[in-house]
């Protein structure tokens, strides 16, 4: 598919790795280590602060690099004029479009061929000159001393106008993106006739920034032919191959390490030009360069959630059957093709039953940073406006809304031709989660009560689902365990905080009957470790696990046939418990692992594993049901978010806490993204950022997050999806979190605001509209 | 080939550093942070925004959080300064980063020194906050994973250990509320 953020892989030719499948391993039954809340394994490093994160590393004869960034929306650059900066002290080499390292084209992360500083700035904040220096302040400065002309250009900042006549050009090919992307079952003309209620209704979604704790940063170094890179990454293969792409070097001579990093959402996923830059500062200097980028940067660069324009127009049935959904999506790319509605109509497509549907989805140009994959891309923004419109139509027909989309569970993905799930527990997340919070009781008490105040209380629940779970192949792990017991695990996937090692040294736990702390872990080092494709979709605990599981099988498998020679039985009467091999049968047999001649005689044993396929003709799909309950201070237009209820099926719990961090982080995120989080373009003066900054940009804090959220996880016993039984909890977390505040707010007040973030001003507006407030 | 680092003038201060007197000579147009990160090789106060918005460099100046980002280290003579590596001793934890690991209100863990600190001021001026107290003093710290809650359980179980109490997580806080 097009928009999985690996797919770019494909998409340049480069060819994946095919690795071997693993034998197909039964599914577990009860579990002794997976499913329980278990520290971090690295929990000690994060909280002492010795975890060593890129920024924090400093190496001998280091230089400083920066970048310099076109502050115009859209300019070309006509001259650049370093003499003066490569002259001040401590300036030890400035690279612009106009020196000879960058006069050829290269294809950068974007799949468009240009010289790594284009003359031709399409957005503010585009790289257009970069200096290394013996420290930071003096590379800022020589930045401050380079002179450029730029020839300014007319900006398009406004993705509404873009296909308006004599709208700015973004690209020579126009502001379109492609064509736009039609997909069509059945007839929704019929559909509409069918139906006894049609609503139509606009909805947008401001654009939202990844903004991670950590700023992207890298250090580059360089022995002979050979570059390394720490980097702070979600995928060190994914910067591996693309560097290499980009430099015209083997994959094996860039190694690119990622131990740890401070959080990415996608923004991490994919390779940035500062990482090229950072290598070609240290090629030309013969020094090691750390280039980290500064929280300005950050906003205007590496990536957003794009803004979302949306119609929906649905038909249902007075028995609550939908007839047919029309969905029509347009999105910002950014200035070059970048995911602008990636994935936007899927929950249209796929989230409930409905024989008619059509959707169109076109992507937009402008003169601003190019898009991202951002936690669960179009989901949040199509689940925005169908999970706003199933409360409508549900008020429509006299319905629960409830009830309305338990009616309307699918058991089939419709949108990949009627394959079924491997297993589907929306229903129970609906049900079990509506349970849990009381729908039914805070609905009939606040109807009771009248809600006369001017802080009116309200409640809501919006549904989702995840179009990429379940993950899938290529992933290679490697087991090894010491004559001593002890055990290590050898893993090309980086751990972006979300637990994958702690995940994954209790899968090795299980099978080996080892503590999960007698698991150590390499990981993320494309120089040591396997492979693995980058940590994000929500793909990698069900990626990596059954890869970690059939390499830990494949060692158990030697140890026991190890053992039955020597304690002359049956291999198929032994498992492994405790650090010692025991026989199901007779517990007078056993042996320590340490008590193996065998494993005594070869100091270790070694077992790879490998993900195989997804199962053919399935569709593995983690699903969610979100229930929320909010105040409104009509007068001042301010919502108090004062619980949440999360209800979701991800498959197997791997470990609870990991799983309950995902979906508390998850909620927040979705609160930020309803409620505060936007991008706000100057679009008529400047075209440029107005809040390029964390006080005026407003991630949620502790005083915008209810303490009082309950994490409900439904568990289908998927035996199908892959050996681990997981789907994956990241995305889906966050997907139904607006929409569900969403329907909240018209719950408490009875008006339906379309446009995130529901500021105080765009309530107020909206209320004031209805006469209230 | 000689590599000068040529900076101005250093300035030259003597402060207490995690117990320990010392002395250091830095670029005096440093702030706290870099002299920290830099010339102290005290990496574990990570840098966010620079701009006092996030709260990621907090440390306690004489016990007060302060953002590193915004204070000179010329401001910082004779004074005293606790960061995230000043808190454990030797290998034990201290209560905070304990229940901060125990309870996942670590993530990807780049927010934590700075969430560890102010909640370590706050605990020293108030052995026993409220929900709405921890807020309050945490409020200026942003986390962009964990979506704050098991920050508080963290918080409030590190207090009751530090008062003496034996306190043990709360069974919803490690399997969930149902």
């Amino acid at each position: 598919m097009k928009e999985h953020p690996d797919a770019q892989y494909y998409i340049r030719g480069i060819e994946l790795p095919e690795t071997e499948v693993s034998t197909d391993l039964e599914p577990w039954g009860e579990t002794r280590v997976v499913g329980k809340p278990l520290p971090r394994v690295d929990g000690y490093e994060r909280v002492s602060g010795t975890a060593v994160y890129p920024a924090d590393l400093t190496l001998p004869g280091m230089l400083y690099g920066a970048i310099l960034r076109c502050p115009h929306p859209h300019a070309m650059v006509t001259a650049v004029d370093v003499r003066r900066a490569a002259a001040m002290p401590g300036v030890r080499a400035a690279l612009t479009a106009f020196t000879p390292l960058d006069r050829a084209t290269r294809p950068h992360a974007d799949m468009i061929r240009t010289q790594l500083f284009d003359p031709h700035c399409r957005f503010q904040g585009e790289a257009v000159a970069a200096v290394a220096a013996e420290t930071a302040y003096q590379a800022r400065d020589a930045l401050r001393a380079i002179q450029v002309q730029y020839e300014e250009r007319p900006f398009l900042a406004d993705e509404r106008k873009a296909l308006e006549p004599g709208a700015p050009q973004v690209r020579d090919s126009g502001n379109q993106a492609g064509e736009t992307q039609v997909y069509q079952r059945g007839d929704v003309a019929r559909g509409f006739a069918e139906a006894d209620v049609v609503l139509d209704q606009e909805y947008r979604n401001e654009c939202e920034i990844h903004t991670p704790m950590e700023l992207h940063g890298c250090v580059a170094r360089w022995d002979g032919d050979r570059l390394t890179l720490w980097e702070s990454t979600q995928g060190v293969y994914n910067v591996q191959m693309q560097v290499a792409a980009t430099l015209g070097m083997p994959f094996s001579l860039v190694r690119v390490v990622g131990h740890y990093m401070g959080g990415g959402f996608g923004s991490k996923l994919q390779t940035s030009k500062y990482s090229v830059v950072a290598a070609l500062l240290a090629k030309t200097t013969a020094r090691p360069v750390k280039l980290v980028l500064t929280r300005e940067e950050t906003l205007l660069a590496v990536g957003n959630r794009p803004a979302s324009n949306m119609r929906l127009k649905a038909g249902v049935k007075r028995d609550g059957t939908i007839t047919a959904m029309q969905f029509w999506g347009s999105g910002a790319s950014g200035s070059e093709p970048a995911g602008g509605v990636s994935l936007l109509d899927w929950p249209v497509r796929d989230t409930y039953t409905c024989a008619n549907v059509r959707t169109e989805l076109t992507d937009l140009l402008i003169n601003a940073g190019p898009a991202r994959p951002f936690r669960a891309p179009g989901h949040p923004q199509g689940a925005w406006a169908l999970e706003q419109m199933m409360d409508a139509l549900a008020e429509a027909i006299g319905m629960d809304p409830v009830a309305l989309r338990v009616r309307n569970v699918p058991t089939v993905s419709q949108a990949r031709g009627n394959v079924p799930y491997t297993s589907t527990g929306l229903r129970q997340c609906l049900e079990q989660g509506a349970a849990a919070f009381g729908w039914d009781a805070v609905r009939a008490e606040i109807a009771r009560q009248g809600n006369r105040g001017t802080v009116k209380r309200g409640v809501g629940v919006a549904a989702g689902l995840w179009v990429a779970g379940g993950g899938g192949p290529p992933s290679t792990a490697v087991v090894k365990i010491f004559a001593d017991g002890s055990v290590n695990l050898n893993m090309g996937a980086s751990d972006i905080g979300t637990g994958t090692k702690t995940v994954m040294a209790m899968v090795v736990a299980e099978e080996l009957g080892v503590a999960p702390d007698a698991v150590e872990i390499e990981h993320a080092d494309t120089g040591s470790t396997q492979f693995a494709t980058g940590s994000g979709g929500s793909k990698t605990v069900p990626t990596e696990s059954p890869a970690v599981r059939a390499a830990a099988v494949d060692v158990k498998r030697q140890l026991l046939e190890l053992a039955a020679e020597e304690l002359k039985v049956e291999v198929s009467t032994l498992t492994l418990r405790d650090g010692k091999v025991v026989s199901t049968q007779d517990p007078a047999v056993t042996r320590s692992l340490t008590e193996l001649q065998g494993l005594r005689r070869r100091r270790s044993l070694t077992g790879v594993g490998y993900r195989g396929p997804n199962p053919a003709n399935k569709a593995v799909t983690p699903f969610a049901a979100q229930f929320c309950e909010v105040e409104v201070d009509t007068a001042s237009g301010e919502v108090r978010v004062v619980r949440f209820v999360a209800a979701h099926d991800s498959g197997r719990v791997m470990n609870q806490l990991t799983y309950q961090n995902q979906v508390f982080g998850g909620i927040t995120m979705g609160i930020g993204f309803g409620l505060t989080e936007e991008r706000v373009l100057d679009v008529d003066q400047t075209g440029k950022m107005a809040n390029l900054n964390w006080h005026d940009y407003k991630l949620p804090t502790m005083l915008d997050v209810p303490a009082d959220m309950t994490c409900v996880p439904i568990d289908p016993k998927d035996t199908e999806c892959n050996a681990t039984g997981a789907k994956g909890i990241g995305e889906p977390a966050t997907i139904p979190t607006a929409a569900a505040i969403g329907n909240a707010i018209y719950h408490a007040t009875g008006v339906r605001v379309t446009h995130t973030p529901v500021d105080p001003l765009r309530l107020v507006a909206a209320l004031a509209e209805r006469g209230e407030g | 080939m000689p590599r000068p680092r040529p900076t101005a003038d250093p300035a030259v201060i003597t402060l207490e550093v995690n117990g320990e007197r010392c002395a250091v000579a830095f670029a005096p147009h440093k702030t706290l942070l870099e002299v920290l990160r830099e010339d102290l090789d005290l990496t574990g106060t990570k840098h966010g925004c620079e701009l006092g918005e996030c709260g990621t460099c907090t440390v306690l100046l004489d016990d007060a959080p302060v953002l590193s980002c915004l204070v000179l280290g010329l401001a910082c003579d004779g004074r005293r300064v606790r960061t995230v590596e000043g808190m454990a001793e030797g290998a034990r934890l201290h209560p905070l980063q304990e229940t901060f690991a125990d309870l996942g209100a670590a993530q990807c863990g780049y927010c934590t020194p700075g969430f560890l600190l102010t909640a370590q001021a706050l605990l020293d001026a108030n052995p026993r906050p409220t929900r709405d107290e921890i807020k309050a003093a945490l409020a200026g710290n942003l986390c962009r994973c964990t979506g704050y809650l098991k920050i508080y359980e963290a918080v409030e179980l590190a207090a009751a250990r530090l008062r003496g109490e034996d306190a043990e997580p709360a069974r919803e806080t490690l399997y969930g509320r149902r």
